[in-house]
């Protein structure tokens, strides 16, 4: 693929500059201009503008999810007639939410980011769903950012026997180009080749290999899906509503090291998503590789002029505002049958700040007694913070087990709200 | 244009060759037609509404191939789709159209008197009959681009033009969202209801958005004439009954498509039509006539006689199975249909239906014989 050329509207004036795969970038030191300052208008939005805000409004009676909780006709109307730098509008936004009214296991949030400014430019309605998705979260509270795995106190010792799996995984956004539910093929294919050779240079336990879905032989198909690796074109109606299946498999690839503990997405829901995982209870060792990897690759983007997007207050941005901050899932897969069918299972999970899931994933429902169990919270609590609460909660949730197993009562057990 | 269109805009930053897709496993039109220089040349325009040559295609590019038929892989956005992307748009509409040329005219026919016979088809062989078009109200944008209060609009015109129908086409319309269970069950028992599309090919032209907001049925109380609001199409207007009576069918068609378009003119809206691709659809493949006119009809030995195909192509005919489009056949039984819609008329094509089944079936009752039909088979229509 050959350079390309990169128009950043930045005071006023037009740069061109040509940028190869991995040169330098134009920085963004400065704030993207705001829609009024565009020198383009979104025509097709501007039709809409034609038909009042009662007549676009969508209808929200039989939905449940947190945009259908926040967009009042009244602040439909207010935004209807805004525009990111890149073109994403409040409808785009929010089609989603207005096609799926609601999930049967989760709270879902109904609304996509098309871009890092996406959460500046539709703040008024974006805040208020991160209010409400993030405990509480205002406008003006700061996140803190920590990927240092010395600070994370044991994890070393999950049983074995209970504990099958431990997996730690985030995403991250590459500053400067649109997110899945927007990006063009040519946004996506620079994403591909630059986060391709960033990982090509890694090295040590962390050397891998890129399979792109487009060019995967059935061999290497094969091998993927026994290794539970495989990412295929998503059928959620969530995700297929936003626009992120476009043009697949274009784009897209998984990589991972020779070991199989470091995994890496391509373009799947966010530009990547980072995952270090491996059997057993040893939470320590995969958030150990998770931070160390994470940081390498970011120290990599950075020394060829790129960087994630990232932001004091939001922490790491992401497609998905449920994935603000951390956009951190550490999660064990645990075998808790006794617990799990316990009148106080749902009571303990909350005041540990846990989520159970069903070991498919976050569709699936819980099989045999084995539950996907992982922190709740992404925006307001550290890495290290949110990895810890698995640690504790986990080990807690595996002395209880034990304890229904020899028939005794946990009530002495149950922790006060975290 | 007083305006631009953002996003498109900021895709030009980007060479030809980074967003120019991946066509090398399709099989569509639009990947036949669609290289890379007619890309490098339709990708800065737009359509007045907006419509870009990424959002023509993008159902397209989701969308390889089909199992059964060769698919479009374009859409249209609006009626000025087809002149801003003729450069992509003419070539498809010539290789789906058999030849059609740019230059070519298109003949509109809805006087039924025009059809020759129709009303004797075997009703022991001949099970249903079936006529559908569809139909665009001009200055709305097509379903893979409206916002919702076109829609909306579109539904509320609608309604009120079908409200004012009486006689035969007395009826109701029922909106997807408002439907009570009852309603629901008994539409499913009519074999009426439309559901939100399960097809990827729809369903990547982004014609599901905002389900089911302003989609609905409308029927006649006899249950034989049936308009589907804000589907595939703004309209699609359907006549049909049991047995074999195809004349009686595209009479009831040809009169309550007439009254609509009536009404609709008087409250001034028009149909999007033109002399050269006549009634201007979503699909490509729907342009012309936008007519399937259809029976499902018993061939169980036809159907696997070595020249069924051969039979069909000279008759000008297309079969599906009995579940529409994206199904096979059940039990022997074929949904026959015209397989033109562009270069010819409504009454040419329902003719070609009507004398072409007629055909068939005493080709199916010589074979149920024992005899051979080497005899009876037509030469290209």
């Amino acid at each position: 693929m050959n350079a390309f050329k990169w128009r950043a509207n930045i005071g006023g004036a037009l740069h061109d500059q040509k940028i190869g795969i991995l040169l330098s970038s134009p920085r963004i030191d400065q704030p993207r201009q705001q829609e009024s300052a565009m020198p383009f208008g979104n025509t097709h939005n501007t039709l809409k503008m034609k038909f009042s805000a009662s007549e676009e409004y969508p209808d929200l009676s039989k939905h449940n999810n947190h945009m259908a909780k926040v967009l009042t006709p009244a602040l439909y109307e207010r935004l209807r007639s805004k525009e990111t730098p890149s073109g994403f509008t409040l409808d785009d936004v929010i089609q989603t939410g207005v096609d799926n009214p609601g999930h049967p296991y989760i709270m879902t949030v109904g609304i996509v980011a098309g871009d890092e400014e996406t959460y500046e430019v539709f703040k008024e309605l974006l805040d208020p769903v991160i209010e409400d998705r993030h405990g509480g979260y205002k406008p003006t509270d700061k996140h803190k950012t920590d990927l240092n795995p010395a600070n994370l106190k044991g994890g070393d010792d999950l049983d074995p026997k209970y504990v099958l799996s431990s997996r730690v995984r985030t995403g991250r956004s590459i500053r400067g180009f649109c997110l899945p539910p927007h990006c063009s093929r040519g946004e996506r294919r620079a994403v591909e080749k630059m986060s391709v050779e960033a990982l090509d240079s890694l090295s040590g336990d962390l050397k891998g290999k890129y399979y792109a879905l487009k060019n995967m032989t059935d061999a290497e198909q094969q091998q993927l899906i026994d290794d539970h690796f495989l990412f295929d074109k998503p059928v959620s109606p969530l995700l297929l509503a936003s626009g992120m299946a476009r043009d697949w498999p274009d784009g897209r690839g998984i990589w991972h090291n020779d070991t199989k503990t470091f995994l890496v997405w391509v373009n799947e829901e966010d530009h990547l998503r980072v995952i270090s995982m491996q059997n057993g209870g040893n939470m320590k060792e995969v958030f150990n590789r998770f931070c160390t990897g994470l940081t390498k690759i970011e120290t990599l983007f950075k020394e060829k002029g790129t960087e994630f997007m990232w932001n004091e207050h939001l922490g790491y941005v992401l497609t998905c505002p449920s994935n603000l901050g951390t956009g951190l899932r550490a999660g064990v897969h645990v075998k808790i049958p006794n617990m799990s069918k316990h009148p106080k299972f749902e009571e303990v999970l909350k005041r540990l700040r846990l989520q159970k899931r069903g070991t498919g994933g976050v569709d699936t429902a819980a099989v045999g007694g084995t539950f996907d169990i992982s922190n709740a919270d992404r925006l307001g609590f550290s890495e290290v913070e949110l990895v810890q609460m698995v640690v504790d909660g986990v080990k807690l949730l595996v002395e209880m087990e034990k304890k229904l197993e020899k028939g005794q009562g946990i009530d002495d057990l149950i922790p006060a709200q975290k | 244009m007083p305006f631009g269109n953002t996003h498109n805009n900021f895709k030009l930053n980007f060479d030809v060759d980074l967003e120019y897709p991946d066509l090398t496993k399709h099989n569509n039109h639009m990947a036949k037609v669609l290289t890379k220089d007619i890309y490098a040349k339709l990708r800065d325009k737009q359509t007045p509404s907006g419509f870009t040559l990424d959002d023509i295609i993008q159902t397209g590019v989701d969308n390889p191939g089909h199992p059964f038929i060769m698919t479009v892989g374009c859409v249209a956005g609006d009626e000025e789709s087809y002149e801003v992307f003729k450069d992509l748009l003419d070539p498809i509409i010539s290789d789906r159209h058999g030849g059609y040329k740019p230059t070519d005219k298109h003949k509109t026919d809805l006087n039924f008197e025009n059809l020759k016979g129709g009303d004797d088809l075997d009703p022991n062989y001949v099970l249903s009959s079936r006529v559908r078009t569809g139909r665009s109200i001009k200055g709305y944008t097509l379903p893979p681009h409206n916002s919702r209060g076109e829609r909306r609009a579109v539904e509320r015109l609608s309604v009120e033009a079908l409200n004012t129908l009486d006689g035969e086409f007395k009826g109701k319309y029922y909106p997807l969202n408002k439907m009570t269970d009852a309603e629901q069950e008994q539409l499913i028992n009519d074999h009426f209801l439309f559901d939100k599309p399960v097809s990827p090919l729809l369903l990547a032209a982004g014609m599901a958005r905002d389900w089911p907001d302003a989609r609905g049925i409308w029927h006649n109380e006899a249950k034989s004439f049936l308009v589907w609001v804000n589907e595939e199409d703004h309209l699609r207007v359907i006549s049909m009954e049991k047995g074999g009576n195809m004349k009686e069918v595209f009479r009831r068609f040809c009169v309550g498509l007439n009254r609509i378009e009536e009404t609709f003119k008087k409250h001034n809206h028009g149909f999007m039509w033109n002399e050269h691709l006549g009634y201007v659809l979503t699909c490509p493949s729907n342009l012309g006539t936008g007519l399937r006119g259809g029976v499902h009809v018993k061939l169980p030995k036809l159907s696997t006689h070595a020249k069924f195909e051969e039979i069909l192509t000279r008759l000008r005919l297309q079969k599906r199975g009995t579940g529409g489009v994206d199904t096979a056949s059940v039990g022997g039984v074929f949904d026959i249909s015209n397989a033109d819609r562009l270069g010819s008329s409504e009454v040419e094509q329902v003719q070609l239906v009507v004398d072409g089944v007629k055909l068939m079936v005493e080709m199916e009752k010589k074979l149920e014989k024992g005899e051979a039909i080497d005899s009876m088979i037509p030469a290209q229509k």
